[in-house]
């Protein structure tokens, strides 16, 4: 109790006023009612909005679930991971290939795209994690340009022109090729995404990220592998990226190597740390940021990266716990 | 030529080539010792060393910039005026993070290496820069070896950058405080060393090699631009973990090797040079596996 009333003092003043407007949400009512409206609204939202609104908001609901993919590797594990680009051009492929060469319907490709995330993931990661965690960020760095450079350069993958004509999927007789279908599609994803996030949060493995990512030693005193454990929310994570990414293949029936650069990965990271790294609200607070911005920021075109890094360096400097603050005192020390 | 010709070709290319990656290398390796940080911003101080280096050199064009004397003198200057930039770097962004946790730090220096690329590239509107050093490069054959004059300097240069740091790591008292700092920060406190002092000194050094780098890499390949350094970063990364991380001869041999495979690589018919840095981060990624501790490195284990 009185080291909540010392932090409370201690709060500069911008983040007592946000503090205040958060404090809204701890009240259970207010929150439930809030939840209800919002799904309320999204869910009416395609029936008067045009397809432009709709578009951004399909782009809003597949970063929040790249975001909340990321965001279990760097939030819940405390692991850096700069090629997640990479993860979701595998899955991305993986479906692209098998549905446009090979003919498999849509559906069928998923598993498909999940195991390819698990095998990318364990040889990344299993090699790298064992070291230090550290290396992880260079490694998946490398990753990431390598899997691009692959896509550019082998044939099976169409080269630097992509693939195209990728099958629409088809969902109980109805072939899925309108904005207003992969709206509600990824609107579904989205709150799978969510739901899934709470859930493997409260789980077992999910404390154990929160006990390594406090104190390696005592969690792993306490009989926690740290490095599968670890290994374990390396790989979900790569799975949520690669599984966006099917999705993403067949909204967008093409995709090409430079769907996936090193700034894609960047712009994903930047969702999760503004959102505040762990906390799943504040990580959609952030995939709604990163949508929204480059829509807003026209105007700056080409200053537009260098705003994202010094915004990236300025929140790890003062604000390292995310606009979104936390109330619970659990991830500040992140 | 024959087989025996061009594998001694390489050889030289590979020396070469190994040598920048490995004044790179040092830098991550000497920021890694001290402060346990991948310094991601590396790479981008190198490719600043470059543009620093034309920019002078054009600056001296008219009186001394086409001898190797008017070269010398810009090398110097970028090296001085770059090891600046990385003490600035590390006081405003790397001091205030030494407390929080690795993670935070991390991010940060991505953030450092995202606004000097992204600087760079709207300085020069993303446009590949000619590096006219205006020396007309003679080349002579040793045996059946082809050398040019320039490569020949460059490559003997960065070895003696390499000895200079070296001598510098193991006979100075400065050299003495770093590797005392490696092993830990709060007894060398008590010790007398100004921690803060020394670790800014590790910035300015390992950015001033970058620096050097960078520029006989301008004159090497006749070009400078943006994204020069993203690959070597990468490159000197893995010469960093070869060698050992945290290891300063390490690193400089590591480097030396990595260029050298990756010269011999490019003869194997399948890799070619197409593929080469797939083939160096595949062998990355082997080290990692099999000899994680580098050549040189001992079994330690350190946690994130």
């Amino acid at each position: 109790m009185a080291e909540t009333k010392m932090k409370e003092i201690s709060l500069k003043p911008f983040e007592r006023g946000t503090e205040r407007l958060f404090e809204l949400f701890d009240n259970k009512i207010v929150l439930i009612s809030y939840i209800i409206l919002t799904l309320v609204f999204l869910i009416y939202l395609p029936l008067n909005s045009s397809r432009f609104t709709q578009q951004i908001m399909t782009n809003f609901f597949f970063f929040v679930v790249v975001c909340l993919g990321l965001n279990i590797i760097i939030g819940f594990a405390g692991l850096l991971n700069l090629g997640y680009a990479a993860f979701i051009a595998v899955g991305a492929y993986v479906t692209g290939i098998l549905s446009a060469t090979y003919g498999i319907n849509f559906w069928l490709t998923l598993p498909f795209s999940i195991v390819a995330a698990i095998i990318a993931g364990l040889a990344l990661a299993g090699p790298t994690l064992r070291l230090r965690g550290d290396y992880l960020a260079v490694v998946t760095l490398g990753f990431g340009e390598i899997v691009r450079f692959t896509a550019r350069n082998v044939e099976f993958t169409g080269g630097a022109v992509g693939l195209i004509g990728i099958e629409r999927p088809v969902f109980f007789g109805i072939v899925l090729n309108q904005i207003t279908h992969f709206y509600y599609m990824f609107f579904i994803l989205a709150l799978l995404a969510i739901i899934t996030s709470y859930r493997l949060r409260a789980s077992r493995l999910g404390r154990a990220w929160e006990y390594i990512r406090e104190d390696e030693d005592a969690a792993s005193a306490m009989g926690i592998n740290v490095v599968s454990t670890r290994l374990y929310a390396f790989i979900i994570g790569s799975c949520f990226g690669a599984l966006a990414g099917s999705f993403f293949a067949v909204k967008m029936t093409a995709i090409s190597p430079e769907s996936f650069t090193f700034i894609h990965s960047v712009m994903i990271l930047l969702a999760v740390v503004l959102g505040g790294m762990g906390k799943i609200p504040g990580v959609v607070l952030g995939a709604l940021f990163v949508t929204l911005f480059p829509e807003l920021s026209r105007g700056i075109g080409q200053y537009r990266m260098v705003i994202f890094a010094f915004v990236l360096l300025v929140i790890m400097l003062y604000r390292p716990q995310g606009i979104w603050p936390d109330r619970q005192g659990i991830s500040t020390k992140l | 030529m024959t087989l025996w010709d061009i594998l001694l070709q390489q050889l030289f290319n590979g020396l070469l080539i190994g040598a920048f990656y490995g004044l790179v290398a040092v830098g991550y390796s000497m920021v890694y010792g001290v402060i346990k940080l991948l310094n991601f911003a590396h790479a981008d101080i190198y490719m600043c060393g470059a543009f620093c280096g034309l920019i002078l050199l054009t600056f001296f064009a008219p009186n001394i910039g086409n001898t190797w004397f008017g070269i010398v003198v810009a090398l110097l200057i970028s090296m001085l005026v770059v090891g600046i930039l990385g003490v600035v770097i590390q006081r405003v962004a790397y001091q205030p993070m030494l407390k929080a946790p690795r993670l935070s730090i991390l991010i940060t220096a991505l953030a450092v290496s995202m606004l000097l690329y992204n600087a760079v590239l709207l300085m020069t509107q993303g446009q590949v820069r000619a590096f006219r050093t205006g020396i007309v490069d003679e080349s002579f054959f040793v045996g059946s070896l082809r050398m040019t004059d320039t490569r020949m300097v460059l490559l003997i240069s960065a070895l003696l950058l390499m000895l200079i740091l070296h001598l510098f790591i193991t006979r100075t008292m400065y050299g003495k405080a770093m590797r005392a700092i490696a092993l830990d920060h709060d007894t060398c406190r008590l010790m007398g060393i100004n921690v803060h002092k020394i670790i800014a000194l590790t910035f300015f050094v390992g950015s001033a090699l970058a620096a050097a780098a960078g520029i006989m890499a301008g004159v090497h390949y006749g070009t400078v631009h943006f994204f020069m350094g993203f690959l070597i970063g990468l490159k000197a990364f893995t010469a960093a973990v070869i060698g050992g991380i945290g290891i300063i001869p390490g690193a400089m041999l590591g480097g030396l090797f990595l260029g050298l495979l990756e010269a011999f690589a490019t003869q194997i018919p399948f890799i070619g040079t197409a593929w080469k840095d797939v083939f160096s981060f595949a062998f990355l990624i082997l080290f990692l596996i099999f000899k994680p501790h580098g050549i040189l490195g001992r079994r330690v284990s350190e946690r994130m």
